[in-house]
């Protein structure tokens, strides 16, 4: 135990080390000057209308975000250089100085004004609900009660839907996913920002904007904390691209600009209150009983998709041993093409593919067990051909000259002495899946990791519940190293 | 009773059997000797059919056990079915089942082939482990065991499916001096009640006390047989001579 709690606290030192190291001199102004280039960190995937690759010219940036990085830069005397960040881990990258600013819908609400310095707004936004062209009767969010609504991870659609616990939210990692999920009937609704509707709803027929939009805010650019020159400098820089019309210009060309954007030029600065930024363990601590509610749906997960796993697995290497030519083969080739795939793109497969081309619309769930115990399976089957083929042939001479058939064979004498060859490899199937699970919150689930995620961003401290959260997955997978160690020695009982 | 006749058998190129005749009557036991690669373990394992002959008949009490070409693959795996039922085999390296103690590996056969009453069948099992000397080990795994105990926990469950012939791939050649002789009591037992045997062997010892027929095998044919004591000593070809005197030099 106590050599446990030695790791552990070496292990947040060393955290605390790389973390301190992100911390900024404000120096940033001067350093892009030198560098030439202003980069602005943004999420270009999926990311229309804000920046995006138009489908016609893949290699070039669009989009309203896109155009003000090029004006803004030529106004800081420099070009604008995109870098590429999942949305929800902009504010933590740019404490790490992967880019200068966060140009990318970022919105100026107290959480993010305590986790960077904001820039004065460049646009008005409100929330925004779509809903099928057929849903007619649904005007607010009052019309949704036990209907689910799909969000983008670490919005502030997010923040408004926790107010309703009426409303179940499931959060996704991009917009072009709720969309999706919302035409194949998995969503009553999706909650984004106006632009997001304006962009992919308006335009299509099957989609409808359901009453006004509401919960108004400002979309301001993000620059680390203590940099207050590049702060000052950006605001400058917009106030006069508001002046001279190109701000409306840019907002114009994607039907941005309405009335509700005269806000911005009666804007006043400090019209954001901070919130506090959580300190100390307890606070953290206050954040415990949400993450073991993770870890339930990621044992959960990895239980049954293990069960799915030993079931499939075994069936092929049954198919693949002892069945009729063709199966054989059928077996071979599952084996070979769910290994030589990646994971993440079977899930998409049997989530998004079979609901969209067949119709077949799994639950998330069901979507995630299943493709993690498909893909598993092949390993799972692998594992035990190699078990199988450790038996020694004089077992199955013993057993046929006794009369007994083949499937009595296996079921009897072979697989009873297989299994506990293969209880290793399947204890690290096991644990490995712990951490694979974490990939379905693609699919909108909020298991451990996602939660972590979602809590992170809510509340700017990644290391406090990293470490928490760490320590859940080490619980897990030791636990279940346990349990496998414990079913290993039970079966070797008779290896004096 | 047994009969063979005209008994092939060729793995690849390789002709192993080259038409085996033999019969043999209940009650009695056979000893196969000879060089090894001369067919005799194949001779023995087409008999439980654990082995396919290429050509010949094979007849236990009566039933034909092979098939021949043409013939259904269900027919066949009925003949195999027959040959297996009415046989038990015991083997060199004993191939007792790792994971059941002593009394499970009895009542395997028994109870999941079989489909006998449990107390009947565990009852008949404790017999066959007294018969063996083996009572109290009913509870051990096989790795407790030394390999005589596990040879003759071997044949306790070869004939605990009750069979009319008992085959025997070499059932010392694993052994121990020491270990060798409590095997060769059970077997002397055996052959006193009266059990039919087959036994490949390469122990002079266990021929001339156990068999009422020693046959030699050479070159995939049965070159010479008799009653132990005139085959012994008196051979009448040189080669069976030679064999004899190589195991005596041995």
């Amino acid at each position: 135990m106590t050599k446990t709690f030695f790791w552990v606290r070496t292990l947040s030192a060393a955290l605390l080390l790389v973390y301190s190291s992100g911390l900024v001199h404000g120096d940033a102004l001067e350093k892009m000057r030198q560098r030439g280039a202003l980069r602005w960190g943004a999420d270009a995937e999926g990311g229309a209308p804000y920046v995006f690759h138009e489908p016609s010219t893949p290699d070039k940036l669009t989009g309203f975000e896109a155009e003000l990085a090029d004006a803004l830069a030529a106004r800081l005397g420099v070009h604008a250089e995109m870098v590429q960040e999942n949305w929800d881990m902009l504010v933590p990258a740019l404490k790490q100085q992967s880019f200068d600013i966060i140009l990318n819908g970022l919105e100026r609400t107290p959480q993010n004004a305590a986790r960077v310095e904001l820039s004065r707004p460049y646009l008005v936004y409100s929330q925004q609900l779509v809903v099928l062209a057929s849903r007619t009767n649904v005007q607010g969010l009052k019309d949704l009660a036990g209907g689910s609504i799909g969000v983008l991870s670490g919005s502030v659609s997010l923040r408004v839907l926790q107010a309703h616990p009426e409303i179940t939210t499931r959060i996704y990692q991009g917009n072009a996913e709720t969309f999706r999920d919302l035409k194949v009937g998995r969503l009553a609704a999706v909650l984004v920002d106006s632009p997001v509707a304006i962009h992919f709803a308006k335009p299509d027929p099957e989609l409808r904007l359901a009453g006004e939009g509401f919960a108004p805010g400002y979309y301001a650019i993000g620059v680390p904390l203590g940099e207050t020159g590049l702060r000052q400098a950006i605001d400058k820089a917009l106030e006069e691209l508001l002046a001279d019309g190109t701000l409306e210009k840019i907002h114009r060309h994607y039907e941005l600009w309405g009335p509700e954007q005269e806000a911005l030029r009666t804007f006043k600065e400090e019209e954001v209150t901070k919130a506090a930024p959580l300190t100390g363990w307890k606070e953290i601590g206050r954040y415990l009983p949400l993450l073991l509610r993770a870890s339930l749906t990621t044992i959960g997960l990895t239980v049954a998709g293990m069960s799915v796993a030993v079931a499939v697995g075994l069936a092929v290497v049954m198919a693949r041993l002892h069945g009729p030519r063709p199966l054989r083969w059928l077996a071979i080739a599952y084996t070979e093409i769910m290994r030589g795939t990646p994971l993440l793109i079977q899930l998409y497969f049997i989530y998004y593919g079979l609901a969209q081309q067949l119709g077949l619309r799994l639950s998330e769930y069901v979507a995630a067990i299943l493709a993690l115990g498909l893909n598993y399976a092949a390993s799972e089957a692998e594992n035990y051909r190699a078990g199988f083929g450790a038996i020694p042939r004089g077992q199955w001479e013993a057993a046929a000259a006794l009369g007994m058939g083949r499937w009595l064979t296996i079921r009897r004498i072979i697989l009873p002495q297989a299994f506990r060859l293969v209880l290793p490899p399947m204890s690290n199937d096991l644990i490995a899946m712990f951490k694979d699970s974490s990939i379905v919150s693609v699919i909108a689930i909020v298991e451990l990791t996602k939660e972590y995620q979602i809590r992170a961003n809510d509340t700017g401290d990644y290391l406090g519940l990293g470490l928490m959260t760490a320590a859940l997955y080490f619980g897990m997978s030791y636990a279940a190293s346990l349990a496998m160690q414990r079913l290993e020695r039970k079966l070797n009982h008779d290896r004096g | 009773m047994i009969a063979v006749s005209q008994l092939t058998k060729s793995f690849g190129s390789t002709s192993v059997l080259k038409g085996v005749d033999l019969t043999q009557a209940s009650g009695t036991v056979t000893a196969l000797i000879g060089p090894s690669g001369c067919g005799k373990s194949t001779f023995l394992r087409c008999i439980n059919r654990l082995e396919t002959p290429d050509g010949g008949t094979i007849h236990l009490e009566g039933e034909k056990v092979t098939s021949e070409q043409g013939e259904s693959a269900r027919l066949d795996e009925k003949r195999r079915q027959h040959a297996r039922s009415r046989t038990g085999m015991v083997f060199q390296s004993f191939n007792l089942f790792p994971h059941l103690t002593v009394l499970e590996n009895i009542l395997e056969a028994p109870l999941r082939v079989q489909h006998r009453v449990r107390a009947e069948v565990e009852s008949e099992a404790i017999q066959l482990l007294r018969k063996v000397g083996l009572e109290n080990r009913r509870d051990f795994y096989p790795s407790a065991l030394s390999g005589g105990q596990q040879q003759r926990v071997a044949i306790a469950r070869a004939l605990a499916t009750k069979p009319a012939l008992l085959l025997m791939d070499e059932p010392t050649s694993a052994l121990d001096p020491e270990m060798r002789e409590e095997v060769l009591r059970v077997i002397r037992a055996l052959s006193d009640e009266g059990m039919t045997m087959m036994i490949v062997t390469h122990e002079m010892e266990l021929a001339r006390m156990a068999a009422d027929e020693v046959i030699f095998f050479d070159g995939g044919r049965i070159a010479e047989s008799g009653p132990p004591d005139a085959f012994f000593s008196a051979p009448r070809l040189d080669r069976t001579r030679d064999f004899l005197r190589s195991l005596g030099s041995r």
